[in-house]
């Protein structure tokens, strides 16, 4: 036994002498003269697999850099791991990433609870974790987690705005908020009261949260609808938000509908919950929808018609959250060709901490990404929006929240 | 039982001790994470067996307890700032107490009822966790970030190495607590109630007494397997405990084969790995096939059921016997496959 | 007052679906004293399957009926095919198996048709019934096809050959089989009936919560509640259990306690009912026999 340890402790010092070697050649792991090598992890399976087709859409953009070339003559090559939704598998696979695949650096791994439990990981071994896919605020902090940074903007930013955006038009009202019972759907509650201020957080007369286990939000609706609140915050994913838009408007509601820009495509789900149903509803936008015709002959919009037509199908091109990806990854191109030929570890955390003005074909135009040292928060800016029933007409100026 | 059976058994046993020692020195940092992840699930699995395989009662809800000893153990170090050797047991108290006391209405159920009001338990979990009246306590939906406990420095290991060593040794104690309990009296008590409760309760065993024990013992090992999972993966939120971690253990000692301690460390195996090799194979299926690992491990599970349908442990098993019955004809023969016989009592015409 | 009613009739509603899906689950558990917990992806696929004919242009009850059918067809093939090479396995490897089929269809249906919702037509349409609008049509449609459901469901095992040769399959194998009566197939045919039952609770749920890959696993948790609070071998018990369940859940959350833990609340409520009747509410009482 003594000796059968000894010899393998002795080997495990020898593999570990030969890694170190190794490593020294090439100064950056998952970096080669041909070859950028990315890891990330996304929820294929399981409660959020709906999220899935955002580690396929940039598979598929990475594939199309490739093909015209790559950057700097480097092929990027993502390997993108299910998670399951389930943080215990995300820091395995995150682990595997780093360990055994030598991924240089992470991107756009999806989820709050995930990347939460990664952050500690990633940022005790120096590894970047770039660009992460939620929009919780715990993720622009510079001061603690260097090596940790967002991306879109956060559900409190978005939340603040409307806060905002009540007081300035309807300083009397009374609000009810629907919101899903996890870190998503809170923080739209302490970005609301944040916008609203102390003063008028009386204003909130009734909250009535959800579980995504449940069927439908109709009982939800119903009690806001009693409360007698006349504005409405739908703080909800996708299904949960068409529901709540028809029940209300079959309920009869009469004030201000807000919905949070999670849930605002034209055709996956103000279609389902009926156009003339969804007329009048608020959101703060960023990205444009793929699904509102409004945008039809713009430029960004037919790169990614002709991006999908090319590298993935037709069911992904009206889906918000691949359109969503699309900007991720172009922001990463952006990144990486800001290295240069510097691709250390350090420098990809400082390039992603320098985006200087950059205006993606989805954004709104006039929208620009920056990011600084001090500044983990890529996209800040968001723009109101109302719907008249067949498209969604901005209003007012650019926010930052 | 046979002596070359017995010596075989030795041998698999110390084949086993010696590769699981080992192991910390030769692996790297990210397969002692899963070396310690199968530990961690063979310590539950060997818990919901002790319930559900020896004693009869089906749980769709460990998950639960799983969590209770998480987050026990997470608030007891975090706020509480004991260290994990204290904040582990304690949490695991917890569990036996929580479990002792689910186990008195359970006696009230048979199959299926039990069945749902376990379901029922681990519906209720995330949400229970992330109720804003415990924020403080439990982080809410953020939940909590534990920072992994240094090895002591006489060892010179390192962090991983250690956690692993941890796992280990405490899957090396129930596993042995567990062996003993069911080769005993209290074993033979908790079988005979499972096959023939009236009978046992005739013979003067206070099933009831038992039962509810049971409950609580096999709550304490997902308790202690819990509080390993928080210091190991170093992060707690209610995302971790949902159904599908239930659902995890009910496959693990089916797959590893129910009423048998050994199965656990198959089904731990299967549940870690399985998943992982699912979304490998999706590569094989084109480029929009990243979408279906879900389907694919169906598909694996079911392959697995149809050639085991008795477990690895029943395999294991038949195969002990065939060669057994070659070595010694007649006599031996009789013996109660225990995998078989589990559930589906309590329907009696 | 009014929004009492709402949630009422809400419930109902809510409710009918998931005692459709109750009534489901019980004919597999009458005939297999099993629960098939891949019943509800089952249902989901049904309803995508609906969908895709009146997408290509079917009208709706000729989808309707086609997709029952199908739904029929492939439920017998499920258990031909995938179950019953367990008829002799351990009742849990059973279950095993159950896990397995949810995870292959929801991903299926995933990777199919991808995770959007879809809208999905109701038959019935035009003004909501009762004037005040507390339901809508289709609520109120729905609630009329659980009845009728639950109805020929009665019929069938009361008054039809077929119907009678399934209960004496479940109730006693041994001697249904010496009066010639080939269990295996009673077995399949109440896969079926489960399947198509399943599709009718599918279809009748999409209006109201949209057509999705994980539409059904909510629904099949409430229906699951319900069957046992009924008592999970009376069908009547199972469709009054549903009812129950969705009336119970909307208002224990905005009445009771919130709607944070109104799952669990609703949950610990069914089983302090259980404790009380350990079979359900119209269940029969097992007696042991030693």
């Amino acid at each position: 036994m003594i000796n059968r340890r000894t010899f393998l402790q002795s080997s495990a010092a020898v593999a570990a002498f030969a890694a170190s070697a190794g490593s020294a050649r090439a100064e950056t792991p998952g970096i080669t003269d041909t070859e950028i090598k990315i890891g990330q992890t996304m929820p294929y399976s399981g409660p959020a697999s709906a999220y899935g087709v955002i580690g396929r859409t940039e598979s598929a953009y990475f594939k199309m850099i490739n093909d015209q070339g790559g950057i700097n003559g480097r092929k990027i090559n993502l390997i993108s791991l299910d998670d399951a939704y389930s943080p215990p598998k995300t820091v395995e696979q995150v682990r595997r990433l780093v360990e055994d695949e030598k991924v240089a650096f992470l991107f756009q791994t999806l989820g709050t609870p995930s990347n939460l439990a990664i952050r500690p990981y990633c940022n005790a071994n120096k590894v970047p974790q770039l660009f992460v896919a939620t929009g919780a605020s715990v993720f622009s902090d510079p001061e603690h987690f260097h090596w940790t940074i967002g991306f879109n903007p956060s559900y409190q930013t978005e939340a603040r705005i409307y806060g905002k955006h009540i007081l300035a038009t309807k300083p009397n009202g009374k609000i009810g908020v629907l919101y899903q019972n996890d870190g998503f759907g809170k923080e739209y509650l302490t970005g609301l009261k944040d916008g609203l201020g102390a003063d008028h957080a009386g204003m909130i007369v009734k909250e009535a949260s959800y579980e995504t286990s449940e069927p439908t939000i109709d009982s939800q609706v119903v009690t806001l609808q009693g409360s007698g609140a006349d504005i409405l915050l739908i703080a909800a994913t996708p299904k949960f938000a068409a529901q709540a838009i028809r029940k209300s408007y079959d309920l009869g509601w009469k004030g201000v509908r807000y919905v949070t820009n999670v849930s605002v495509s034209v055709t996956t789900i103000l279609k389902p919950a009926g156009l003339e149903k969804s007329k009048g509803l608020i959101t703060a936008y960023y990205g444009k929808d793929p699904t509102d015709a409004r945008w039809k002959d713009d430029a960004g919009m037919k790169e990614w018609a002709a991006f999908v037509g090319k590298y993935m199908s037709s069911k992904e091109l009206s889906d918000a959250n691949a359109s969503y990806a699309f900007g991720a990854a172009q922001t990463m191109i952006q990144v990486l060709k800001q290295c240069g030929s510097d691709l250390s570890r350090d420098n990809v955390m400082k390039q992603a901490a320098n985006l200087k003005d950059l205006e993606l074909p989805l954004l709104l135009p006039g929208m620009k990404i920056n990011t600084s040292p001090t500044n983990y928060s890529p996209i800040r800016q968001m723009q109101l929006a109302s719907f008249d029933g067949q498209s969604w007409q901005l209003f007012g100026e650019l926010l930052m929240g | 039982m046979a002596e070359p059976g017995r010596a075989l058994g030795v041998l698999v046993a110390i084949a086993v001790g010696v590769f699981a020692l080992a192991f910390p020195f030769a692996a790297s940092g990210y397969h002692l994470y899963q070396g310690a992840q199968v530990l961690i699930l063979m310590i539950a699995l060997i818990g919901l067996n002790l319930l559900t395989g020896f004693n009869g009662q089906i749980s769709l809800g460990h998950g639960a307890f799983f969590a209770i000893g998480s987050y026990g153990a997470a608030i007891l170090m975090v706020k509480a700032g004991l260290p994990f050797w204290a904040a582990i047991p304690l949490a695991s108290v917890v569990c036996f107490i929580a479990g002792f006391l689910f186990g008195f209405p359970a006696l009230r159920f048979g199959g299926l009822y039990l069945a749902l009001a376990t379901f029922a338990l681990a519906v209720a979990t995330p949400q229970i966790l992330s109720y804003n009246g415990i924020d403080a306590l439990t982080g809410g939906s953020q939940g909590l970030t534990i920072a992994k406990p240094a090895p002591p420095v006489w060892t010179g290991l390192n962090s991983d190495q250690w956690l692993y060593l941890v796992c280990l040794a405490s899957a090396g104690a129930l596993y042995w607590a567990a062996r003993n309990l069911v080769r005993g009296r209290v074993g033979r008590a908790l079988i005979a109630i499972r096959d023939q409760p009236i009978a046992a309760e005739t013979m003067g065993i206070n099933a009831a007494l038992y039962k509810t024990t049971c409950f609580g013992v096999s709550a304490l090992y997902a308790g202690v397997a819990g509080g390993l999972s928080a210091i190991a993966v170093g992060f707690v939120s209610p995302e971790s405990f949902g159904l599908a971690l239930s659902l995890a253990f009910l496959v693990g000692i089916v797959v590893g084969g129910l009423a048998s301690l050994g199965g656990a460390l198959f089904g731990a195996l299967f549940i870690e790995f399985v998943p992982n090799i699912a979304d490998q194979l999706t590569v094989s299926f084109g480029e929009g096939a990243k979408a279906l690992p879900g389907a694919i491990y169906g598909v694996l599970l079911i392959l697995v059921m149809a050639a085991m349908p008795t477990g690895v442990a029943g395999v294991a098993q038949a195969a002990a016997r065939a060669l057994m019955s070659s070595w010694r004809p007649s006599h031996e023969k009789g013996g109660v496959n225990v995998a078989a016989n589990c559930q589906g009592k309590g329907e009696a015409p | 007052m009014g929004e009492f009613l709402h949630q009422v009739a809400s419930g109902l509603a809510l409710g009918g679906v998931y005692a459709i899906m109750a009534l489901a689950l019980v004919m597999i558990y009458q005939a297999t004293q099993l629960i098939n917990f891949a019943q509800g992806e089952m249902a989901m696929f049904s309803t995508y399957f609906a969908w895709k004919l009146m997408d290509s242009g079917w009208p709706y009850w000729g989808a309707f009926a086609v997709t029952i059918v199908a739904s029929f067809i492939g439920g017998v093939l499920i258990e031909r095919l995938v179950v019953r090479p367990f008829a002799n396995a351990p009742v849990l490897a059973s279950v095993i198996v159950f896990i397995g089929l949810a995870f292959i269809f929801n991903s299926l249906a995933g990777w199919l048709y991808g995770y959007s919702v879809t809208s999905f037509d109701s038959p019935f349409t035009g003004r909501p019934w009762f004037g005040a609008g507390y339901m809508s049509a289709h609520e109120a449609g729905s609630i009329v096809v659980t009845l009728c459901v639950l109805a020929l469901v009665y019929a069938f095992f009361r008054f039809t050959p077929l119907g009678l040769a399934m209960r004496a399959a479940a109730q006693n194998p041994v001697s249904s089989r010496l009066v010639g009566i080939r269990v295996g197939w009673m077995l399949a045919i109440g896969w079926g009936l489960a399947a198509a039952i399943g599709s009718v609770a599918g279809m009748m749920a999409a209006p109201i919560v949209y057509l999705d890959p994980n539409m059904m696993g909510g629904v099949l948790l409430y229906a699951f509640a319900g069957a046992v609070l009924g008592g999970v071998d009376s069908p009547f018990g199972a469709v009054f259990g549903g009812i129950v369940v969705g009336v119970l859940g909307n208002l224990v959350g905005a009445y009771v306690v919130g709607d944070e833990v109104k799952l669990s609340v609703a949950l610990a409520i069914i089983i302090a009912v259980l404790v009380w009747r350990p079979s359900g509410l119209f269940g029969r009482k097992l007696v042991a026999r030693v």
